[in-house]
């Protein structure tokens, strides 16, 4: 493959520009794992039903530099920004000068993650940073970890409540040639605080682009953090994107992730609950048409006592898209008393889309109470004949019922600005045929 | 519950009641596996040339898999050179009737409670008994041939129906099919046949019970079934193994073909050694078992209830082939100790308005491992294909583990799929209903988990309901805590 070739190269200049440090260590041991395993392929459990090769035989180019104005960001900026802290990250790069962060660094510090690694919070980017190859060890992790460059700290200070939301805007610039962004980001909630993120993404042109992205939060005690995740991208931006939620002090966690649009997306959803009476709920929504393929991996690992954790993951399939999703439920032997609930419900709308779901429990534990459920089925004809009977066209009353459908997880979006944005995103979705 | 124990301890130490060598003389061959072990087998058994071939081919084939990995279950790397593949009591002359029988086989069956002279007496139930590889003693064949029902073994079948076997074995498992699949069509040396001519309904239950003999003989059965058109039969299945320190392998191929508007019910109470409460022993018990609903408005249905072995790896499949055809899937694993169960099933929607139904009760206690692991899959031509899946785990301990593993792919827009599954351990109010009730703990734990697997017990049919719902009692006892 001669995009290996590519990232070889680029990993040694990178590697030869910033040579030394915990960040070029951990580059080092993320390309040297994904030297060993690869790309993953269906054979490997974790990919059985996403094949990624098809994203790896492109020529892309890891440009740093990119001609994107604020003209540009203007374009893909969610409701309520003027309340927000925006962060740009450009081809998976966080620009500061098209950055806007309007908290005060008493409640909240945003740091290139290079200078963070270097100055007073080094202790805590050495501690946290890449935990999560303990649980995303495929080479696509690795990949991202062999190009953490332009990686950004968000840390929300002890014991503050930002009124201002995080909201990171991933514009990939896919004009000239395909567009590949690795972009890496350690969000902290220390004790005691509040926060609030979401996350858009853009590709701009009409080539391919390849969102290879990790996040990794960590929470600590009496935290609270809302995480959204908003997928309207084109149809040829594709991603995997992880997400990989650490909850080390008892603490609350609430996610939404919404994908309307895009190639192939593989989400990464992973919680561990690192301890005792951490409460967690999940949320997703995919509406897909086209050629989509939306992949959303779901990881609760219980590692102690107390848990409570709560998903709920929502989808449609029409044209020739493909939903997959996989939910996995661990409870460890420790985590007694553990409550976890997890259910997908999903509508075919087309001869020729498919539906995957693999729930999974693997309890360790005895004293739990677990279950999923998960269904596959249609438009339910009563309620269809109910609006029929009433007037109401065939389209239209489709429309209403998928909205109604989707309705369950939309609600979960707690800040109304942005509940109402999906809602409307939504609407234009399924009204187009 | 007679030999109900008082206390946790004593119950742990129950030792496997069916656990004794029974002394006859085998004929054995010399460890190994090549092609002259299936040559020597082939050849004892004075098979017909094809037969060699097919041995033959699927062995070749062996050869190029490697053994899966993917399974939630731990054990010994297998050396596949270090089994017997044939043991068979000595040929003696052709029995005319049971009286004829080895006696001291016949007290071996006695010792399990399936006497074949209390059997054939009582309950009218044909066994074709199967001790090590080679069927010794089939009852009521007479009665059955008179309908034109075939019930043999399925050595005697490749001589006597070479026409039948040639037609269907392989034909819904195929040689090919998966690593112990092809080594059980190249070693395997007996199991039972069944053929259902068109519209006859099989007046008896056929029952074959397995027993494993001879010190580190590999089992490799092989079981066939053939519904016609419009016919019905119900097929028993019962396993009890003597005690053993070192594994044993059993890998059996069971494949099931139903045509148009036929109906196949087999039932499995499974009771192989589980090994000792340390986890030492036990059979290794990798089972492909499979169902092909052929024709139109045909009907399979598996009903298991698995108690034993060290590890049971089986996933009874049915492929809904005909339209309109239904599959059904009941099953309760027990495990108990260091057992490991990753057991399922898989129904393959193929054909129009197919139907399946699958329920899954597992129940670990000890150390034990307990996995569902099933896939429904609905193709695109499957319209209004409909499943319905429950899975259920009860966990009886906090050194047990239970995981559910369903895989779900449906690419029709008219298919139904649900499924549901929970976890969890006994209800404390449930437990305190019965205790305020004057109900000890253990016994109200008994009912509770019977009340759990009824679902599944009400399937099986009344032979075997109240062996299975004994040795659901056996396997528990002392796993209360």
């Amino acid at each position: 493959m001669n995009n290996i070739t590519y990232f070889k190269d680029q990993f040694e200049q990178l590697q030869e520009a910033n040579p030394k440090g915990t960040i070029a260590d951990l580059r080092q041991n993320g390309f040297d794992a994904f030297t060993k395993d690869g790309v993953p392929t269906y054979r490997n459990e974790d990919w059985k039903y996403t094949n990624v090769s098809s994203l790896f035989d492109k020529e892309y180019q890891i440009a740093e530099n990119s001609a994107i104005t604020l003209t540009d960001v203007n374009a893909v900026r969610l409701p309520g920004y003027k309340q927000a802290n925006e962060l740009v990250f450009v081809n998976g790069h966080f620009i500061a000068d098209l950055s806007t962060i309007r908290s005060s660094t008493t409640d909240l510090i945003v740091l290139p993650l290079e200078e963070a690694a270097k100055g007073e919070y080094k202790e805590i980017v050495a501690t946290h940073l890449n935990q999560s190859s303990n649980y995303l060890n495929d080479g696509i992790h690795a990949l991202n970890t062999s190009f953490i460059n332009g990686a950004v700290f968000v840390h929300v200070l002890k014991g503050k409540e930002p009124e201002h939301p995080v909201y990171c805007y991933h514009i990939l610039d896919a004009r000239q040639h395909p567009a590949l962004a690795q972009p890496r980001s350690l969000v902290l909630a220390d004790e005691n605080s509040r926060l609030q993120i979401t996350e858009s993404y853009t590709t701009l042109g009409a080539s391919d682009s390849f969102n290879n992205q990790v996040m990794e939060v960590v929470v600590k005690e009496n935290a609270y953090v809302e995480y959204y995740k908003i997928q309207n991208d084109t149809a040829n931006a594709s991603q995997v994107s992880s997400t990989h939620i650490r909850q080390i002090g008892r603490s609350y966690v609430h996610t939404v992730t919404v994908t309307l649009n895009g190639g192939i997306v593989r989400n990464n959803m992973n919680l561990v609950l690192d301890a005792a009476g951490n409460e967690t709920h999940l949320y997703g929504l995919y509406l897909l048409k086209g050629k989509s393929h939306a992949d959303n991996h779901t990881l609760i690992d219980n590692l102690k006592p107390n848990c409570f954790s709560n998903q709920l993951y929502k989808g449609i399939a029409d044209d020739t898209s493909t939903a997959v999703f996989n939910g996995r439920i661990m409870v460890q032997p420790d985590a007694q008393k553990t409550n976890a609930y997890q259910s997908n419900k999903n509508i075919l709308l087309s001869e020729n889309a498919t539906i995957n779901t693999k729930p999974q429990l693997e309890i360790f534990a005895d004293d739990v109470k677990c279950s999923h459920g998960c269904t596959i089925g249609q438009l339910d004809e009563e309620a269809m004949f109910y609006l029929r009977a009433r007037g109401i066209p065939k389209e239209s009353a489709e429309v209403l019922l998928l909205q109604a459908f989707a309705a369950d997880i939309v609600d979960q979006i707690k800040p109304e600005l942005l509940r109402s944005y999906v809602s409307k995103l939504i609407y234009e979705h399924l009204a187009i045929q | 519950m007679k030999e109900k124990p008082d206390t946790l301890e004593q119950a742990v130490l129950t030792e496997y009641k069916y656990g004794f060598v029974t002394d006859i003389d085998t004929d054995v061959i010399a460890k190994g596996l090549s092609e002259n072990t299936i040559r020597l087998i082939s050849n004892k058994k004075n098979e017909p040339e094809w037969m060699l071939d097919w041995r033959l081919k699927a062995y070749n084939h062996w050869l190029k898999l490697e053994e899966p990995k993917w399974s939630n279950v731990k054990y010994p790397i297998i050396n596949y050179q270090d089994i017997i593949y044939y043991a068979a009591p000595k040929p003696k002359k052709q029995l005319n009737s049971l009286d004829e029988a080895d006696p001291e086989l016949l007290a071996t069956f006695e010792k399990l409670g399936i006497s074949l002279n209390e059997q054939k007496r009582l309950t009218g139930v044909a066994v074709d008994v199967v001790m090590d590889s080679v069927s010794i003693a089939t009852s009521f064949k007479e009665q059955l041939s008179e309908i034109g029902v075939i019930f043999c073994s399925i050595s005697e079948a490749i001589q006597l129906h070479p026409e039948l076997v040639k037609k269907y074995l392989g034909s819904v498992v195929p040689m090919t099919d998966n690593y112990f699949a092809a080594l059980n069509s190249a070693v395997f040396t007996d199991g039972s046949f069944c053929y259902i001519p068109k519209g006859v309904r099989c007046p008896m239950e056929l029952s074959t019970y397995f027993r494993i003999n001879t010190e580190n003989a590999g089992q490799f059965e092989r079981t066939l079934i053939v519904a016609e058109d419009e016919s019905y039969v119900s097929y028993l299945e019962g396993c009890t193994a003597p005690m053993r320190d070192e594994n044993q392998l059993h890998a059996a191929v069971v494949e099931l073909v139903a045509h148009a508007k036929a109906e196949i019910k087999y039932s499995t109470v499974q009771n192989w050694y589980p090994g000792d409460k340390n986890g030492l022993g036990g059979i290794y018990n990798f089972v492909t078992k499979r169902g092909m609903c052929k024709g139109d408005h045909s009907k399979i249905s598996w009903t298991q209830v698995e108690t034993g072995s060290a590890i049971t790896w089986k996933y009874p499949s049915v492929i809904l082939k005909g339209d309109h055809s239904i599959g059904e899937f009941y099953s309760v694993a027990f495990t108990n100790n260091h057992q490991q169960a990753d057991t399922g099933t898989k129904m393959i929607h193929l054909g129009k308005n197919t139907r399946s139904r699958i329920v899954s009760k597992g129940i670990s206690a000890g150390h034990s491992q307990n996995s569902y692991r099933g896939l429904v899959r609905a193709s695109k031509q499957a319209t209004n294909a409909r499943n319905y899946s429950q899975c259920d785990s009860l966990l009886l301990g906090d050194k047990c583990g239970a995981h559910t593993f369903p895989y779900i792919e449906v690419k029709n827009k008219t298919a139904i799929v649900e499924h549901e599954a929970t976890t969890s351990k006994i209800g404390e109010d449930q437990l305190f209903y019965c205790k305020q009730r004057g109900i000890d703990a253990e016994t109200a734990v008994a009912l509770i988990v019977n009340g759990f697997a009824k679902e599944v017990m009400n399937q099986l049919p009344m032979e075997f309901a109240v062996e299975a719902q004994k040795l659901l009692a056996i396997s528990m006892e002392g796993s209360v805590g």
